[in-house]
């Protein structure tokens, strides 16, 4: 790949971009270049200000200073219409998709002129746009029946339909398995070939590497730096953090063989929709154990720990903890059987509008409310006592909904660990949080474990899953499809096995390789 | 990070400032030109209703007196609200509470107003609490919108209270749609009887049970176990019930409390003010009580400053249309303004501090950055493309 190629030849320039809220600074007087034909990545933490930069340059944003310039001409884009216009797509984590039409009527929507709709003209176009960019689209499927890969290439061929020249990409690998993962990197390099310039948000490493043309480096609203995409991991990671990352500690085992504190057996349950999302699921998890769960989200981990923590029915099967039956029984007697339960959707797992210190004792009210009367000065100091223990950067009167997303979790981690819960069921601890207060996840997390507690972690991050988990097993489409320790547990492996080809994996003899095309973690 | 938080706060405070200056601006343009097409001065208009009811005792009083029933269903729909309880059902819960007052009233001839007064607050209570049963019942159970269903039980209620003013209860010697007069031991005490202080008004017993309800109202929500429960249900079902919080059968008795509470508004009227039931018991108490509830924020003390006002704006409008010739639909345009505008720019306040803009992209809220579902029974990985 000519990594050069196209310099000089600017697609799009970002000069002074800078964008408050209140008195955080988002962008502080950002510049960034896009050359054409070139995979650019936007690299830096959770909040580093790598998405508000690009919703600025699609118009979603309104910066409050800064100029854009594209093709070499100033613009105004005070729109996501200006910005297309201008020839900027992106493609949000969020998908702007309308589900129940087809991936033709999808691409045209907001197009259309005049009355009549040429519906046939709009699937040639998309099947040609298609075909160019060598993307994987059916023009007459229905967007709901997709996957979430698929879906991700209805958004890519809609913005390429409008004639985009720089496709700005928002953690598009964060949904997808790794084999997806080697498809869009295909794509992207079909697109650059074309001369198109491609922005790609991510905080993974090994991915900017991969793709990379060149990588420019966030850290708290400031541009670090503009690198080679070849740069050495180290260094990039040195920019992003402003010191060398460094992993979690594996640690020995705690557990021995004997009966589990935490037994599923034959657990099954609906989703939402009703249709079956677990299908007989058995578990073990020791005292003194972490077992991860891995999956591509939606394969039944939602559910799993929605029926473990009393808030989802079981249609079959039993939930034990120290022998005491728990299926079905609802959070409180959960709770009472020992049961600590972090969820994946923290916002809604608390109440946003009271207070800190009220959110802290919602789990066990009575305990402050002698003859029902809150004892205001006891929820006070069990709030400072928590804040204390546990870091959370507010004070106890502060409404919960005005924390940051990495104080949110604290206050749920201290709520559910300061009960000395025997059995923790875990879900996206770090979910959003930047390094830091990942970190002390983490460590709270081994610090149950140490102190006996039996922990299911269920988890997107794989390198997290990999790096905490005494065992890891692999639920897809609702059924455990592999179990394995955590030194077995290579990207491939685990790939292979969260994208349900855990028999072919197995058949084969591992490790394999895998689809053709792949290209490995390495820099071209 | 505190400083930060500060000047926030303060800019948020300057900002509701505003909000809350463009508010008055409007109610007093509205309302205002109201009185200018009514053929009143404003000005004057403005001191007849708001400033003149409290410059003399007996009016004073009758303000009070005005405010009493709308106190006890501004209560009733605040603490529902409060709990994420749309009881709509306010004016039927009362109608209903005037019938089992009436009802006892008629019987309980020479019995002893100790006896009888508890009897009828009970019963009226009970009958208030029935009406609300059914639709809180379908709401916790089935999913049934309480909205409409609360809504649609005031006219039955008020079919019911005319079924027994043209049937059963007709009164006997005039003829007209009334029942007979309660007993004079189901009187509600005047409290000038009581208080010395208190000049010749028909203030009644009713007033006071309505504060005494405010404030064990207020008390139970902020400060006991129960009303934090209340609290968390409404703010957050979902976060409620993920605690261990029982979100159903909170709303089931907040739903029946509501309803009690209603249902005393109608006892107090038929025996501190009517003394009988009729037709006229209630001229939308319950759908008074909604505006009662909005404009005090859902907060007791709220409701018991938007009540007081109320009726201090009822008694003006009712003096003004003698002493100013104004219409006394005027003081609804007063009302309905108050309600909407203030409604309206708290509605205005949250957005502007809400809306998404107002947020970092990329850390606000990151767990709304989740991935859409992936649609059920789909294999994730498609094979990589030819």
């Amino acid at each position: 790949m000519a990594g050069d190629g196209g310099r000089g030849d600017l697609a799009a320039e970002l000069r002074g971009i800078t964008k408050r809220y209140g008195d955080l600074v988002a962008n502080d007087a950002v510049d960034l270049d896009l050359a054409s034909g070139e995979v650019h990545a936007l690299l830096g933490e959770n909040g580093a200000g790598k998405t508000t930069l690009m919703r600025v340059l699609y118009g979603l944003t309104r910066p409050d200073a800064g100029a854009i310039v594209v093709d070499g001409k100033p613009v105004t884009i005070g729109s996501p219409r200006d910005a297309i216009g201008a020839g900027v797509g992106m493609v949000t984590q969020h998908f702007s998709l309308v589900q129940p039409m087809t991936v033709t009527e999808n691409v045209i929507l907001g197009r259309t002129a005049g009355a009549r709709l040429d519906l046939a003209a709009a699937r040639r176009a998309v099947e040609a746009a298609a075909e160019r960019f060598g993307i994987a689209v059916r023009p007459d499927a229905v967007v709901a029946d997709l996957s979430v890969g698929e879906q991700q290439r209805v958004e890519i061929v809609k913005a390429l339909a409008r004639d985009c020249r720089v496709l700005i990409l928002d953690e598009p690998t964060a949904v997808l398995v790794p084999q997806e993962v080697d498809a869009l990197f295909e794509t992207l390099r079909r697109l650059v070939a074309e001369g198109l310039s491609v922005v790609f948000i991510s905080h993974k490493l090994h991915e900017v590497r991969t793709i990379s043309t060149r990588v420019s480096v966030m850290r708290h609203g400031r541009m670090v730096g503009t690198v080679p995409g070849h740069t050495d991991e180290r260094e990039l990671a040195r920019m992003m953090v402003g010191r060398p990352t460094f992993g979690v500690d594996r640690q020995e085992p705690l557990w021995h063989d004997g009966e589990a504190r935490l037994q599923v057996r034959g657990l099954s349950a609906r989703g939402n929709h009703g249709l079956a999302a677990l299908h007989e699921i058995d578990l073990d998890v020791h005292a003194g154990e972490i077992v991860g769960v891995a999956g591509v989200s939606g394969n039944g981990q939602t559910e799993l720990a929605e029926v473990l923590g009393g808030m989802r029915q079981a249609t079959a099967g039993s939930v034990t903890v120290d022998g005491v039956e728990l299926a079905n029984r609802g959070p409180q007697e959960v709770m009472r059987a020992g049961v600590g339960r972090i969820p994946e959707d923290r916002h809604a797992s608390l109440v946003l509008d009271l207070p800190v210190s009220l959110n802290l004792i919602l789990e066990h009210i009575d305990d402050f409310a002698p003859g029902g009367r809150l004892d205001r000065s006891a929820i006070e100091a069990h709030a400072q006592d928590l804040i204390e223990r546990y870091r959370i950067k507010a004070r106890p009167g502060d409404r919960v909904a005005t924390l940051s997303g990495g104080n949110i979790q604290k206050v749920l981690l201290a709520r559910v660990l300061s009960r000395d819960p025997r059995v923790v069921v875990v879900s996206q601890p770090t979910r959003g949080l930047d390094v830091g207060a990942s970190e002390y996840v983490r460590t709270e997390l081994l610090e149950r474990r140490a102190e006996g507690a039996a922990i299911l972690l269920m988890s997107e991050d794989l390198d997290e899953l990999v790096g905490l988990s005494d065992r890891i097993v692999v639920l897809y489409e609702g059924r455990i499809v592999g179990r394995l320790d955590p030194d077995e547990a290579d990207p491939e492996r685990l790939g292979l096995l969260m994208a349900g080809r855990g028999g072919a994996a197995v058949s084969a003899g591992l490790p394999i390789g895998v689809s053709a095309g792949a290209s490995g973690g390495t820099s071209p | 990070m505190t400083l930060e938080a500060r000047r926030m706060a303060e800019s948020r405070l300057g900002r509701a400032g505003l909000l809350a200056l463009g508010a008055v601006v409007t109610i007093l343009a509205v309302t205002g030109t109201a009185f200018i097409i009514a053929g009143a001065n404003p000005l004057e208009a403005y001191h007849a209703y708001f400033v003149q009811p409290l410059t003399r005792e007996f009016t004073l009083l009758e303000v009070l007196n005005k405010a009493t029933p709308i106190l006890f269903t501004g209560t009733a729909v605040a603490i529902a609200f409060r709990a994420g309880y749309w009881n709509i059902g306010v004016e039927g819960q009362l109608l209903m509470g005037a019938i089992a007052a009436a009802g006892i009233g008629q019987v309980v001839e020479g019995w002893s107003p100790l006896v009888v007064l508890p009897l009828m607050i009970l019963a009226g209570a009970l009958a208030g609490a029935a009406w609300a049963l059914v639709p809180a019942l379908l709401r916790v159970r089935l999913g049934i919108d309480e909205v409409v269903t609360t809504l649609l039980l005031n006219p039955v209620a008020l079919l019911v209270v005319q079924g027994l003013l043209h049937g059963p209860w007709k009164d006997p010697e005039t003829g007209f749609p009334e029942s007979p007069r309660i007993a004079a031991a189901a009187e509600f005490p005047q409290l000038s009887e009581f208080i010395p202080l208190i000049g010749r008004s028909r203030l009644h017993l009713g007033f006071v049970l309505a504060i005494v309800l405010i404030v064990v109202a207020w008390y139970v929500l902020a400060r006991t176990a129960t009303g934090l429960r209340v609290r968390a249900v409404g703010l957050s079902p979902h976060g409620a019930r993920f605690a261990g919080i029982r979100v159903e059968r909170t709303l089931l008795r907040v739903a029946l409390i509501s309803g009690a509470i209603a249902g005393i508004a109608g006892v107090s009227e038929v025996a501190g003010i009517q003394f009988r039931l009729t037709e006229g018991v209630s001229p939308g108490f319950g759908y008074t009580g909604v505006v009662v509830a909005m404009l005090g924020g859902l907060t007791m003390p709220g409701v018991l400053l938007a009540g007081l006002l109320l009726g201090d704006l009822s008694v003006g409008a009712s003096s003004a249309v003698r002493s100013l010739q104004i219409p006394s639909q005027v003081g609804d345009v007063v009302q309905g303004t108050l309600l909407l505008v203030v409604v309206g720019a708290v509605a205005v306040y949250r957005w502007r501090t809400t809306r998404e803009d107002d947020r970092p992209a990329d850390e606000g809220e990151p767990d709304h950055d989740e991935p859409p579902d992936r649609p059920e029974g789909r294999a994730p990985v498609e094979s990589p493309p030819a």
